[in-house]
């Protein structure tokens, strides 16, 4: 006798989808008196339960084993998803979600994580095989938690000024893509950028003058280490005092925030030479313009990218917090402030997303730079699994 | 002169000087607006000391930021509005809250993401991505949102620290946990330890530099969190009230001597990290 | 022999053999918190054109602390050198010599041309003579046909040879080389000393060669400096007899395990007291 092993997750995903087709769908309105919708009047929602159990038994019995494999069970859980939200907004199971409901969701869960499961395992020699393999695994579990946050939020009905669902937050992104250009441009472009540029641009040079000094170093460079730990963007109150409302007191903000760690980093770098290639240098008596040029600055590139990146970050961080404070009537952080006092908390989110999609894109730009220009660095060639 | 305490103490000299320079020219030309509307005379050393002693200076002088501080630290009872202990306390309970719940959350997703092969693949890229997004700007939403359904005070303000601090300390536990050698791990494996033993016997204690490195990152970044939070509730109670009260009003002392707190807080659990630090290495065997 | 027999015959020899390397009574002191380490103590050596001296003794004799002091690494606390006839600082400054490190310190951020036109730029050549030049000095290392690739690329045993390359680019007289082959394995190592046996040959270099291995020494030298530590000193000095074109197989002459012989004694003698 052969021992049969069963694969448990197709096994959970197949009893949930069929005790789903038994269970009630949806809960009972409180006006009329009836349930809200039955299974039996959804033939797509239907179909798509009938189809989970039938593929899950399949999948228990077989296990699932191949790419092809995950990509039915992947395949299967998408038409099932969409047909849950095609439930829930056309059939108007929204806010009255029930025991049914629910078990299909689990059950689509199980289907979703035992396939990304074997594609998270998945080895191949080729590398564009593999690659796809390692985009795929996080984007469809991105979709997931998407879905789950879509369909929780309308299921159970949660009121849309606690979390709207992500749908609505992108019908507001693309209905106001007006107001957050001209906000994305008043505190990125105008605040954001401006500050980064000048505090990393002044730390830079701070950095090279610094360096020729022992003493300063020594003095700096602790100082440099605890001023990071520090609250620094508590100055923007008098930032905004100093330097007016406009985008002016944000850069200003953002020097200070920026030009720590870009001091520290730079000065670190500058050390960051090989003894022996320092004594190389000296062998071909080598000035100390040209050691800095053909040694001590390329050294110094992986720290210096490293401040680069810290910074895109606080850049962004730095102008959204500052606006808090005061502010022209434009700008993300004055979007955000003020929409949440009026409870527009889909607008907050689309200015939220529109926030992490620029911040995310700011730091990609920097970190593809860096590649370019330190891709001799060991941190860039090892790639190898 | 190779230590560091001399010339550090040059430096903040230097910038002690630059301080006071700064306020004088930054104050003088109000003085100087005052003095011509009270038709008055003036001389420069006059000019000097009015400028170090003004009501609401444009960058008050290090001496009054001082005295600001000793008054609204020891001269007022702690339970005073207006006392800088009680704000420091509100502001420090919910950064500590905040921190405490995120190290431990972000341990346990560091544990999961080194020991599940499928949450590392599809989660890890997550939270390396969400590091590049401005976190502190959902602040506002988390508090008024929470306060609208009726959960205030500390709670919604330890949320922020807590989402804040538990991303650095995934990441570093995530490379801490890995960071045992192949051959560490093949050691392991020759004595059959179970996954466990390993983790208890070998990945933990390698993960210890890799999780206070980030702990000092994460109770400074909690710090910022509370005091952001403190923001949108209309300026009640904290450091971060205390600034924004401040600024209303132009009250640029109480900005700088609430900047100046915070900051020594900031300072002071850095440096409490890093004395556990060095007590848990130095019993680990590692020399400090 | 009449007198001007004698003083024509002196004058003659340092006619044909110009010291390159003029070392007088030369010493250096470290000082460091557990008191005075004297690194090198009452030095006396001449290398003189087209030698190829090697440097031999135990870790902590002051061989690469001689070498250093040649190439201005590291100053003399007492004593005399000249280089050339004048101080090693304008040696350095009029750059005398090139230097091989015991690691190959290619810059990571330059191709292995570019690496090797590295001093050439400082020396401020044209573009075309610098292309050039590593062009040949590549060729004379065979590496010719990997100036495009990253050291990262080559083995430790090509980056090494490519560090040699980068040394000999600029064509100094003074070949200085501090353990260079020490991290590579005996077989990588016995190939590279013939090939910089050869390129002794051929280009009549002076070298001066740091090692710890005495088949390696008795086999590249012309002359054999053997030291001993505490304080870094010489204890003997060998003169080898071999010819300039010789190959692997005089390993096992009896010529070749004397010397070796006496290289040992001499290291033997110069550690007895302290172990």
């Amino acid at each position: 006798m052969t021992q049969v092993k069963l694969d448990k997750f197709c096994l959970v995903g197949a009893v949930a989808a069929l005790l789903a087709l038994i269970f009630p769908l949806a809960g009972i309105d409180g006006d009329t008196g009836k349930q809200v919708a039955f299974v039996g009047d959804i033939p797509g929602l239907a179909s798509a339960m009938a189809l989970c159990v039938i593929a899950g038994a399949a999948f228990t019995w077989i296990g699932v084993c191949t790419i092809l494999h995950a990509g039915i069970l992947l395949a299967v859980a998408v038409f099932g998803a969409w047909q849950a939200i095609d439930a829930l907004y056309d059939y108007g199971v929204a806010g009255y979600a029930s025991t049914g409901f629910w078990l299909f969701i689990i059950s689509l869960w199980a289907f979703v994580w035992r396939a990304i499961d074997v594609i998270a395992n998945y080895h191949s020699l080729e590398t564009v095989k593999q690659q796809s393999a390692n985009i795929i695994v996080p984007i469809a579990f991105g979709v997931w938690l998407l879905f789950v946050w879509e369909v929780v939020v309308s299921g159970f009905g949660v009121p849309q000024v606690l979390l709207p669902p992500p749908s609505m937050i992108g019908v507001r992104f693309v209905s106001s893509t007006d107001t957050m250009m001209a906000d994305f441009y008043q505190t990125f472009v105008k605040a954001a950028l401006s500050g980064y540029v000048m505090g990393c641009g002044s730390a830079f040079l701070v950095a090279i003058a610094v360096d020729r000094v022992p003493f300063l170093k020594r003095g700096l460079l602790p100082l440099g280490n605890m001023v990071s730990a520090l609250p620094i963007i508590g100055v923007a109150p008098i930032m905004v005092m100093w330097f007016g409302f406009d985008w002016q007191s944000k850069a200003a903000v953002i020097v200070i925030m920026t030009f720590f760690p870009m001091l520290v980093n730079t000065v670190t770098g500058l050390n960051a030479a090989g003894k022996l290639e320092k004594d190389l240098m000296a062998t071909y008596a080598s000035g100390y313009w040209s050691t800095l040029f053909r040694l001590r600055l390329p050294a110094a590139m992986p720290f210096v990218f490293n401040a680069l990146k810290i910074n895109s970050t606080l850049a962004l961080i730095g102008a959204i917090v500052a606006e808090f404070f005061g502010t022209p009537i434009v700008g993300m952080g004055f979007r955000i402030s003020t929409e949440v006092g009026r409870m527009n908390i889909d607008m907050v989110w689309a200015e939220i997303a529109l926030a992490a999609l620029a911040g995310t894109a700011f730091y990609g730009a920097v970190a593809y730079v860096e590649r370019k220009a330190t891709s001799w660095h060991p941190s860039f060639r090892v790639r190898r699994h | 002169m190779s230590g560091h305490s001399g010339p550090v103490c040059v430096v903040l000299l230097a910038l002690l000087v630059l301080w006071y320079v700064g306020a004088v020219f930054m104050n003088a030309p109000t003085q100087i607006d005052r003095y011509d509307r009270a038709d008055q005379t003036w001389t420069t050393s006059q000019l000097i000391e009015d400028t170090l002693a003004q009501e609401r200076p444009i960058l008050p002088a290090p001496h009054q930021v001082v005295e600001e501080m000793y008054k609204s630290i020891f001269a007022i009872k702690i339970t005073s509005k207006r006392s800088l202990v009680y704000h420091s306390w509100v502001t420090l309970s919910s950064t500590l809250l905040g921190f405490s719940i995120g190290t431990l959350l972000g341990i346990v997703l560091a544990v999961g993401i080194v020991h599940v092969m499928t949450l590392e693949k599809s989660l890890m890229p997550w939270v390396i991505s969400s590091q590049t997004i401005p976190i502190l700007a959902i602040a506002p939403m988390v508090i008024v949102v929470l306060g609208a359904i009726g959960i205030k005070g500390l709670v919604p303000k330890a949320i922020i620290s807590t989402y804040l601090c538990f991303f650095p300390v995934t990441i570093s536990m995530v490379k801490g946990l890995r960071s045992p050698q192949v051959i560490q791990l093949d050691l392991m494996r020759t004595y059959n330890a179970s996954k466990w033993q390993t983790f208890w016997q070998l990945r933990l204690p390698s993960a210890m530099p890799y999780l206070f490195a980030s702990l000092k990152v994460a109770i400074a970044i909690s710090l910022v969190g509370a005091i952001i939070g403190e923001l949108p509730t209309g300026a009640q109670a904290g450091l971060g009230a205390r600034l924004l009260a401040g600024s209303y009003y132009g009250q640029t002392i109480q900005i700088w001597s609430a900047l100046f707190t915070a900051a020594f807080l900031a300072a002071m659990m850095v440096v409490i990290v890093g004395w556990c630090e060095r007590r848990v290495l130095v019993r680990m065997g590692v020399s400090a | 022999m009449t007198l001007k027999q004698v003083v024509d015959n002196v004058a003659a020899m340092p006619a044909s053999k110009k010291a390159v390397v003029d070392i007088k009574d030369l010493s250096l002191t470290f000082q460091t918190a557990d008191g005075p380490v004297y690194a090198l103590s009452e030095v006396d050596l001449t290398i003189e054109e087209g030698d190829f001296v090697s440097f031999i003794g135990p870790s902590g004799c002051g061989k690469t602390t001689l070498l250093r002091v040649i190439a201005d690494l590291e100053k003399a606390t007492g004593g005399e050198i000249s280089i050339n006839g004048v101080s090693p600082e304008a040696a350095r400054e009029a750059r005398a010599y090139g230097y091989v490190f015991q690691a190959p310190a290619l810059l990571p951020w330059r191709s292995i041309e570019r690496n090797v036109t590295l001093p050439l730029e400082i020396m401020d050549l044209s573009k075309e003579e610098r292309i050039k030049r590593a062009h040949d000095a590549l060729k004379l290392v065979e590496l010719n046909g990997f100036e495009k690739k990253f050291p990262w690329q080559l083995s430790g045993g090509m980056q090494q040879r490519a560090s040699i390359a980068r040394a000999l680019s600029f064509d100094a007289d003074l070949l200085l080389m501090d353990e260079p082959f020490g991290a590579l394995d005996e077989i990588v190592r016995d190939h590279l000393n013939e090939q910089l046996l050869k390129l002794w040959a051929r280009t009549n270099k002076t070298v001066a060669f740091v090692t710890h291995s005495i088949p390696e020494a008795v086999y590249l030298s012309s002359k054999i400096v053997v030291m001993s530590p505490r304080p870094g000193r010489i204890i003997d000095v060998i003169e080898t007899k071999f010819p300039k074109d010789r190959t692997l197989d005089i390993r096992e002459t009896p010529e070749f395990l004397e010397i070796a012989h006496r290289v040992r004694e001499g290291l033997r003698a110069g550690h007895g007291h302290d172990e």
